[in-house]
């Protein structure tokens, strides 16, 4: 993006305050452009004829740094690119890493099928979602166009992840194309000897394709210039995966520069980054080592740049760790996460049983409940509308007060004295000099817990039930 | 092939025409021909040779049309005997013969000018101590691993002993049976077996609501583990504000004059006996706050203003969060810490440890199976947990983090061997990727 700041993109917008975007003026419209939480389209009075060139430009200040590239059609069209930052916080970073399996042109076809499937299938519940792996990366292992063709045909009928055509023989990659015309799958790989044919197949089919350079950024980019003016620029750039040594601390270096020179301006190389972890199985026999160290070249560069990747091992030991280190980085840091305020029943809770208190801050909410729950202690837990904020800084910060607690037990419609024999509120140990306002806004006994909630177990059994005055 | 063809037709022609030499005419890529010649051309071979080429052609379009190509259309609209359809012409886009070479350069980053404090961990005889060697970390000039800078020290392992039996994972917990009951024989085969560059020695039976086991007999298992190895170590408490200072501060005292990194100072407890407790001894002080940099910044000046603790002093603990746990918070706390540090905030350049054996608290590292019926299988949790472990750590020595606690011997095996790769210094067979497509895998 080439803008920075709100009133710069302002500039440019209508200035009537229609409210058609959603948001009450064009000003606080332009904020949501520049942290990329609205689309330009969203402003309808722009895409006028009359504000066609202001429009245009606007639309051209605030494209991302790196391109971005679709593959694929449909519901699981993929985008990748579209990076605007080097460091997670300065923002956030868009279009998470695509995770594409391998299969081959040589399986036989039930193991083919087999093997779609379960990548397709895949998944994992997380926070109120399933965490899933992308695409079929199909390899061209026989060097026999008609068996290639017949192993894409297959895997597009059996699934409608997008897919990866790869082989560098021009014509096996035509087979590919003719058995997957219409699913925009992207092409594997135009490199130094075969890039003409390549090239004019990706135009021809109007698919992306990936440039495969290995440890050669010249090449990488002459080969990017080129086909920019041949009349693509749905590019993705592979600097070659090497899997271990010194070959691999280069390849570290490859990917930091490439996308290092991308955000800072260098259009030839403003592309999506491929890495090609699988190659871990090229340096392993053992396929448990082989898996680990696969998995941790995924996570280095799922971490650093890489928005493609071609991984082999499907065991939920590789799938599991790569889905959730995925998730970890393209987690909108921006956005605190948070649960709905309220009461919680964790257990069976009885009149007997404690009432405890914690904050609405998603991580310290699950912890505190997840520290209960596994040891099998019942009771009633509150999550204090903090604005998401935990509970040490939410003390200091004055997010959680005796006011708010008394509101959060209040408003879910509890009454300590009825509903309890023991009128007694737990507040967490970080909350602890909170304690008298506690007392007397809510006329409760309050007792102080640990600062850890993984002490809750041991705090209940010395302190729980309390002592009657 | 085309090439080929069109070459012995012309050839054939031009021997009908008694030619003997075709000196200074070239036909080259597939339709593109180049005639230069001396002073100008010879009339008759230029008609011949314009006839065979329209011969040619006809015959190219020939195949064209075999082919589904409406080449007539084209001869008719070349030569403005037909008009030319609109509709379905591609767009012409210049046909590139040769690459277009162009240079990769970058900019190494200009505003990382203030290098991370170096921080020794032991002391030998010739420093007052009695370890066989020393542990450096710190010292950096740029992000991990980039090529800003050289990085001065590679990452650090300090193993995990604690000083009675606790609970932990399965997978954990084969390892470490036999040695369970003696934090000294623990501490040796960490050392031993598993190549930890460190111990720490978590004095966990002080707190109150466990053992509450006093200082002082704490102290003697101090003693032992430092009797035991010769590897510098870290002495940790059990957590409990009110007990730590005490515990560490006996323990500090036994391991006189060893440098040991004392676990921790932090806001919520008195951070300034347990400094004190660091300065009077001769060991150094980790500073641990909960995912928030601030906190850090805050404790690190009183550390520095307030205890007077010098700066090769100080190692920091900004909380690791498990991967799926919080871990995006951690990294990127971690993460900005280290710029900051990089960048000039003086309150921020200190070495980070990790206590990345967080990461078996996240469900994923230890439990048999999911516990919920949609998730696919889990697969072996023997395979799961360590690599919980290093990925946890992994993403955080790619933040900045120098140290990293550990507990299982497979993760730290596989997590110093993709850190030392990328530190540059494990040596391997090189590996031809250039035609990984058609590996058999």
């Amino acid at each position: 993006m080439k803008i920075n700041s709100p009133l710069e993109a302002y500039k440019f917008l209508p200035a009537t305050n229609c409210g058609e975007c959603g948001e009450a003026t064009c000003m606080a419209f332009a904020a949501h452009l520049i942290d990329r939480s609205h689309k330009l389209t969203d402003c309808k009075p722009i895409l006028e004829e009359k504000f066609k060139k202001k429009y245009e430009e606007l639309d051209a200040l605030l494209a991302p740094e790196i391109r971005e590239v679709e593959i694929g059609v449909g519901d699981k069209i993929a985008k990748i690119g579209g990076d605007d930052v080097l460091y997670r916080h300065k923002l956030t970073f868009f279009n998470q890493t695509q995770f594409a399996y391998d299969v081959t042109d040589s399986m036989d076809e039930k193991d083919l099928v087999e093997r779609v499937n379960y990548i397709q299938d895949f998944k994992k519940f997380y926070v109120g979602n399933f965490l899933t792996v992308d695409m079929i990366a199909v390899r061209c292992t026989s060097k026999d166009p008609a068996k290639f063709a017949a192993a894409v045909k297959k895997v597009i009928e059996t699934t409608d992840l997008p897919i990866i055509l790869c082989s560098f023989d021009p014509a096996v990659l035509k087979a590919g194309l003719e058995a997957s015309k219409g699913r925009n799958p992207l092409l594997y790989a135009a490199n130094k000897d075969n890039w003409k044919e390549v090239g004019e197949l990706a135009l021809e089919y109007d698919v992306p394709v990936t440039l495969f350079a290995p440890d050669d950024l010249d090449m990488l980019k002459t080969l990017a210039k080129t086909f920019a003016a041949m009349g693509t620029e749905k590019l993705v750039l592979d600097p070659g995966t090497y899997p271990t040594g010194k070959q691999l601390k280069k390849t570290f270096t490859n990917f930091i520069k490439v996308r290092r020179a991308g955000i800072d301006g260098d259009r030839e190389i403003a592309y999506p980054i491929m890495a090609v972890p699988f190659t871990a199985w090229m340096a392993h026999d053992d396929p448990v080592s082989a898996s680990y160290w696969e998995t941790v070249v995924a996570s280095v560069f799922t971490i650093k740049y890489g928005d493609i990747m071609i991984l082999h091992s499907t065991e939920p030991y590789a799938m599991l760790p790569e889905l959730h280190i995925r998730d970890t980085i393209y987690t909108d840091p921006r956005k605190p996460v948070t649960v709905d305020p309220g009461m919680y029943k964790v257990g069976e809770p009885t009149a007997d049983s404690p009432v405890l208190v914690t904050t609405n801050f998603a991580l310290t909410y699950y912890t505190v409940e997840s520290d209960i729950a596994s040891n099998k202690i019942d009771c009633f837990l509150w999550a204090i509308d903090t604005d998401g904020i935990g509970v040490e800084a939410a003390v200091a910060g004055g997010q959680l007060t005796a006011e708010k607690i008394k509101k959060g037990i209040e408003e879910s419609g509890f009454d300590l004295k009825k509903d309890t024999t023991h009128n007694t509120v737990v507040i967490p140990g970080l909350a602890a000099r909170l304690q008298g306002d506690v007392e007397d806004a809510t006329g409760a006994n309050v007792m102080v817990g640990p600062a850890d909630s993984g002490r809750i177990p041991g705090w209940m059994e010395k302190n729980w039930p309390p002592q009657k005055k | 092939m085309t090439k080929k063809m069109k070459l012995s037709q012309l050839s054939d022609m031009l021997q009908d025409l008694n030619v003997e030499s075709l000196e200074g005419v070239t036909i080259e890529g597939d339709i593109e021909l180049n005639i230069t010649g001396g002073g100008g051309l010879n009339p008759a071979l230029a008609y011949a040779i314009g006839s065979e080429i329209s011969q040619i052609s006809l015959h190219m379009a020939n195949i064209g049309r075999i082919l589904g190509f409406p080449a007539e259309q084209l001869f008719a609209s070349a030569f403005g005997m037909a008009e030319a359809p609109q509709a379905g012409q591609l767009p012409t886009s210049p046909k590139i013969q040769e690459l277009l070479a162009s240079k990769f350069e970058v900019a190494k980053v200009d505003n990382w000018k203030n290098p991370i404090q170096e921080v020794t961990l032991g002391a030998t005889s010739g420093d007052g101590g009695s370890r066989k060697s020393t542990v450096t970390i710190g010292g950096e000039n740029a992000l991990p691993y980039y090529f800003d800078a050289e990085m001065p020290h590679r990452n650090y392992v300090t193993m995990d002993v604690f000083d009675m039996p606790i609970g932990m994972a399965k997978a954990v917990k084969g390892n470490y049976e036999d040695v369970i009951n003696d934090p000294a024989e623990w501490a040796k085969k960490v050392v031993r077996d598993f190549n930890a560059d460190m111990v720490t020695i978590h004095l966990i039976s002080t707190d109150p609501l466990i053992n509450d086991t006093p200082a002082k007999e704490a102290a003697k298992v101090v003693e032992d583990v430092l009797q035991a190895v010769d590897v510098p170590i870290v002495i940790g408490g059990s957590g409990n504000p009110e007990k730590d200072p005490e515990v560490l501060e006996k323990a500090a005292e036994v391991a006189e004059g060893e440098r040991v990194l004392l676990a921790s100072a932090s806001l919520n407890l008195d951070y300034e006996r347990i400094a004190k407790a660091a300065m009077d001894y001769g060991h150094n002080v980790l500073s641990w706050t909960q995912l928030e940099i601030n906190a850090q910044k805050e404790l690190n000046r009183k550390l520095m203003k307030q205890c007077n603790v010098p700066r090769e002093r100080i190692v920091m603990d900004p909380t690791t969060a498990a991967l799926g746990y919080g871990l995006d918070y951690a990294y990127t706390n971690m993460e900005r810490i280290r710029l900051a540090g990089l960048m000039g905030d003086d309150e921020l350049t200190f070495p980070m440890s990790s206590g990345t054996t967080n990461a078996w608290g996240a469900r994923e590292a230890w439990m048999v199976s999911s516990p919920l019926n949609q998730d696919s299988d889990w697969g072996p949790r023997e395979y799961r947990g360590p690599i919980w472990e290093i990925v946890t750590g992994l993403a955080l020595s790619l933040a900045g983090n120098d140290m990293f606690m550990m507990m299982h011997p497979t993760s730290v095996q596989v997590l110093k061997e993709i850190t030392q790769t990328l530190y540059g210094s494990i040596e391997s067979e090189e590996i031809d990727i250039t035609n990984w497509i058609g590996a058999e895998v």
